[in-house]
């Protein structure tokens, strides 16, 4: 896993939160800082690949792995 | 900030079920970046009271999954028997809980920390004499022409 600064657990959170968890993490966050999240709703994988494209803060790492959904988010 | 997209809601549902989606669109705009405002008329004014008594009501409602088969055994009539509703709201509560869906309150909280304007029909208060103190701060009371204001700028115009 690579290093990130930040790290958030949505495990169990279903949409909308993980997003919006992710969001307020971000908000409190330097630009070039890196989030990492933890999830275990399927639908996020396609939104935060969403998410990103809207916002503009690129989607470094999306993984699963024994169910959980592991991403690394850049804000830009 | 005029480049921001706006996306304009009209929720007019005052059930469990139908008090979802303009929260959560609403709150996910808003941490798209969107600049949102919701316009709650008659039923949907329900969404706005400090405390919730929302409900969801297998009647007349044939898209709604009922456990243990029930929708077999129980037939139509059976949805309308006494502390239905009640039963059924309960066991949706702690569906959603044990999903980990938001609940509503948690969502219109969410919304408010994301600044998502929310406007109450002031028609539809006076009609049902329905007393300001009941409803969340922070709302603006408005009517129709209020609505289109904002809903004329946005992008994504949406009835709930």
């Amino acid at each position: 896993m690579a290093n990130f600064d930040t790290e958030l657990d949505a495990s169990g959170l279903n949409c909308p939160l993980p997003i919006l968890r992710a969001k307020k993490s971000l908000a409190g966050m330097e630009s070039g800082q890196t989030l990492h999240i933890i999830a275990t709703d399927p639908g996020s994988v396609k939104d935060f690949e969403a998410f990103a494209k809207q916002t503009g803060n690129s989607l470094m790492e999306s993984k699963e792995d024994g169910g959980k959904f592991y991403f690394l988010i850049k804000k830009a | 900030m005029s480049d921001e997209k706006k996306l304009a809601i009209i929720a007019t549902k005052g059930t469990l079920d139908w008090a979802y989606p303009p929260f959560i669109l609403a709150s996910t705009a808003a941490a798209l970046g969107y600049e949102v405002q919701i316009f709650f008329t008659f039923y949907g004014l329900q969404l706005l009271k400090k405390k919730l008594n929302l409900k969801v009501s297998p009647l007349g409602n044939p898209g709604m999954p009922m456990p243990m088969g029930m929708d077999k055994w129980f037939p139509v009539l059976g949805t309308a028997l006494p502390g239905m509703e009640a039963v059924m709201t309960a066991m949706m509560k702690n569906k959603m809980k044990s999903k980990g869906v938001a609940s509503v309150e948690e969502l219109r909280g969410l919304c408010d920390e994301a600044e998502v304007k929310m406007i109450a029909c002031q028609m539809t208060v006076d009609l049902f004499d329905m007393p300001t103190s009941e409803f969340i701060d922070g709302l603006e009371f408005g009517g129709a022409a209020t609505f289109f204001e904002f809903a004329g700028e946005a992008d994504i115009t949406l009835y709930i």
